[in-house]
């Protein structure tokens, strides 16, 4: 989920995000929450598989009075998270609460002044940890064989790929694609009844194990892969040492409280992570279709009035509460109106005085849609009294959406055979989505979904690429030819 | 095919491109944005209402530039990862076009050094013809256009002449410094400036530097 500042809301499809606590809102206490929900598969090894769900939304800074989001966060890459920032104070009456209008009382004019001014610089925070995790997907691709090699597949795309007729793979893809849409969609439902019967503790279990296993499990397979590549040895207890740091401070970073940027650091590594387990285990023709189909799901649930997500936030905001935790990127960026400024890594780090409800958590299990999680109190107003005049001002993107854009752009390195060409134009596809995506929620200022434009993009650019300019560029390249 | 060769080639080629890029671009987030959208969008420039709108000249460099980058990326990167040998990159094959047309060794390094040198060129070249193409449409001097298009065609009708790399390469570097010249006094430089600017006695350069610390 993206959540850019106050005065946008942006949903996006895949609302696994759990809010980056603290990082928020400082004042407001219920912000963080996280949720994942990780699933096994019952495969062999290193099967499970989260899902993650991101929302584009806008992180708006709620006033230094209590300002409530409530987010959702579907994991599973489905449903879209949708985030709000409401307001608590009075001022703001239930219209205004899907559009954040930033501090109340100052005229709309300013308000989406400010909001423009630091448009662009939200776009610029987001390209950065986006570029990192693709870079980061691709070179790996590149150089580990592990993730392109075919193992088998998961549960939730038992149709094989490997068929003599075209006819006949492009019906297994798409099978695939249903089972897989079909059990995000069951996975969302069940989010929102777990949401609306208050099921906290279970969600937050949830959550919890989802980042165990993919801090632990899935970083030791991870290791233990790149290890073999360059021919590195390591012994168990040095291995164990690092696996274990690693995973603990993950844990603590973020479910709970650390600096901002390993907070960051860590997000970005796990949607990595995830993206190379989807792109492993996702044959490749149903790859194509499930991102296409997720594209569509996301901008369905996140735009109709009876999407599960639009639930979600429906439900968060009757009971005003802060929504689901969902796994998050947050850039926040802290201004201080009048005062020193604070650290935007003790912000989020201090912020919040109750920690146990806030976690973080992006993963679904695989087919899973992540539900956002994690009900917390409203916290009394803003406990400091210098924190009123601070304004937060970031950008939150779901970390489903990073994980389905590194799935494009890993699978264009894996499989396109124009190499590198076919791989950088799906990633500037994506980077163009993204930019316009925030363009448009700027002008809507309303949750929108982050999956559709850049995937829509990235697939255009990926078969086009691939087909077209790749034999031409080939050509050319092959007789010195420039145009 | 060595570590050597790669960064050898890769700074060659991109060093310039990098370096514009990172001092006039890097700082400014909504330049960024222009150079991946690669063209001056309306509604990019309604998200900073409170600062100037950019000029059109910096819209044209930047586009010219991101243009720039993306053919001399597309043009060269396969080459650039083939430098570090087999093995490390694409997994599923190259092209097999590629391999086969490289020829002898001697020819390979050639071939390649003659991309890289290439590539540079063809990228500043694309930022010096953004700038004069911009202005011409902005002043309406179809001249401008058909010179800018008509040298696009040259310099390509030039790489035509594939063996002979020397005679290739040094006209269309000929051509850049003429282009870049142009270019020069389309976006309001003089020779008065030039000379103020290389003797350190431009006052509102150097006030602009003092104000952006």
């Amino acid at each position: 989920m993206i959540f850019p500042s106050r005065d946008f809301k942006v949903l996006s499809g895949f609302s696994s995000d759990l809010e980056a606590r603290g990082v928020l809102c400082s004042p407001e206490p219920g912000t963080s929450q996280g949720r994942a929900m990780l699933t096994f598969m019952a495969s062999d090894s290193e099967e499970e598989v989260c899902d993650e769900r991101t929302s584009l939304m806008s992180a708006e800074s709620p006033p230094p009075r209590c300002c409530q989001e409530a987010r959702q966060g579907l994991e599973d890459g489905e449903n879209a998270a949708q985030w709000r920032s409401q307001d608590s104070e009075e001022d703001l009456d239930d219209a205004d609460r899907y559009v954040c209008s930033g501090v109340p009382g100052q005229p709309l004019g300013l308000e989406e002044e400010l909001t423009l001014k630091y448009g662009a610089k939200h776009v610029i925070m987001l390209f950065v940890p986006v570029t990192l995790c693709m870079i980061v997907v691709v070179a790996t691709i590149k150089s580990v064989r592990f993730y392109t090699e075919k193992n088998g597949q998961l549960i939730y795309t038992p149709f094989t790929e490997d068929t003599p007729s075209v006819g006949q793979r492009l019906l297994n893809s798409v099978l695939n694609t249903l089972i897989m849409i079909s059990v995000i969609v069951a996975m969302t439902i069940f989010l929102v009844v777990l949401y609306k019967y208050r099921c906290y503790k279970f969600i937050h279990g949830w959550l919890i194990m989802s980042s165990l296993m993919l801090l632990f499990l899935f970083t030791y397979i991870y290791l233990g892969e790149v290890l073999k590549t360059y021919n590195v040895a390591m012994d168990y207890p040095t291995l164990f040492l690092t696996v274990w740091n690693f995973g603990a401070v993950g844990m603590v970073c973020i479910h709970w409280k650390g600096p901002l940027v390993l907070q960051q650091a860590y997000l970005i590594m796990i949607s990595a992570l995830m993206a190379l387990v989807f792109i492993k285990y996702l044959p490749e023709w149903s790859a194509w279709v499930i991102l296409g189909a997720i594209s569509v799901y996301d901008l369905v649930a996140v735009l109709c009035p009876k999407g599960p997500l639009r639930m979600l936030v429906e439900t968060a905001q009757e009971r005003n509460e802060p929504i689901f935790p969902a796994l998050i990127y947050s850039s926040a960026m802290v201004w201080t109106v009048g005062m020193a400024k604070l650290d935007p890594s003790s912000q989020g780090a201090l912020q919040l005085p109750y920690d146990p409800e806030m976690e973080e958590d992006s993963y679904d299990s695989f087919g899973e849609p992540s539900y956002p999680e994690v009900f917390e109190p409203p916290l009394p107003g803003s406990p400091e009294g210098e924190l009123e005049e601070e304004e937060e001002r970031g950008v939150k993107l779901g970390l489903g959406d990073f994980i389905f854009y590194s799935v494009l752009v890993g699978k264009a390195a894996a499989t396109g055979s124009g190499d590198w060409n076919t791989t950088l134009a799906c990633f500037v596809a994506i980077l163009i989505g993204l930019c316009l995506t925030l363009l448009l929620l700027a002008v809507f200022k309303k949750a929108l979904p982050a999956l559709p434009i850049s995937i829509t993009f990235g697939l255009i650019f990926y078969f086009s690429t691939d087909n077209l300019v790749r034999p031409f560029m080939d050509t050319l390249a092959s007789h010195q030819l420039y145009i | 095919m060595t570590a050597a060769v790669f960064f050898g080639c890769a700074f060659i080629a991109f060093g310039p491109a990098l370096a514009l890029y990172i001092f006039t671009i890097a700082t400014e987030p909504l330049r960024v944005i222009f150079l991946i959208i690669g063209k001056a969008s309306e509604g990019l420039k309604s998200i900073n209402p409170d600062e100037t709108a950019p000029s059109m000249r910096l819209l044209a460099y930047v586009s010219g530039l991101g243009f720039g980058i993306m053919s001399g990326v597309f043009a060269f990167v396969n080459t650039l990862s083939d430098s570090l040998g087999p093995g490390t990159v694409g997994i599923h094959g190259d092209s097999p076009q590629f391999f086969l047309n490289s020829g002898a060794y001697p020819l390979i390094e050639k071939t390649r050094l003659n991309k890289t040198f290439m590539t540079l060129v063809i990228i500043l070249l694309h930022v010096f013809w953004g700038i004069i193409f911009f202005d011409g449409c902005e002043k309406k001097k179809w001249s401008a256009l058909l010179v800018v298009l008509l040298t696009h065609l040259l310099v390509s009708a030039l790489t035509f002449i594939s063996p002979h790399y020397g005679i290739n390469l040094v006209s269309t570097y000929i051509i850049m410094v003429l282009m870049g010249i142009w270019a020069f006094f389309v976006a309001g430089g003089s020779c008065r400036s030039l000379k103020f600017c290389l003797l350190c006695q431009d006052k509102d350069f150097l006030l602009f530097n003092q104000r952006s610390r």
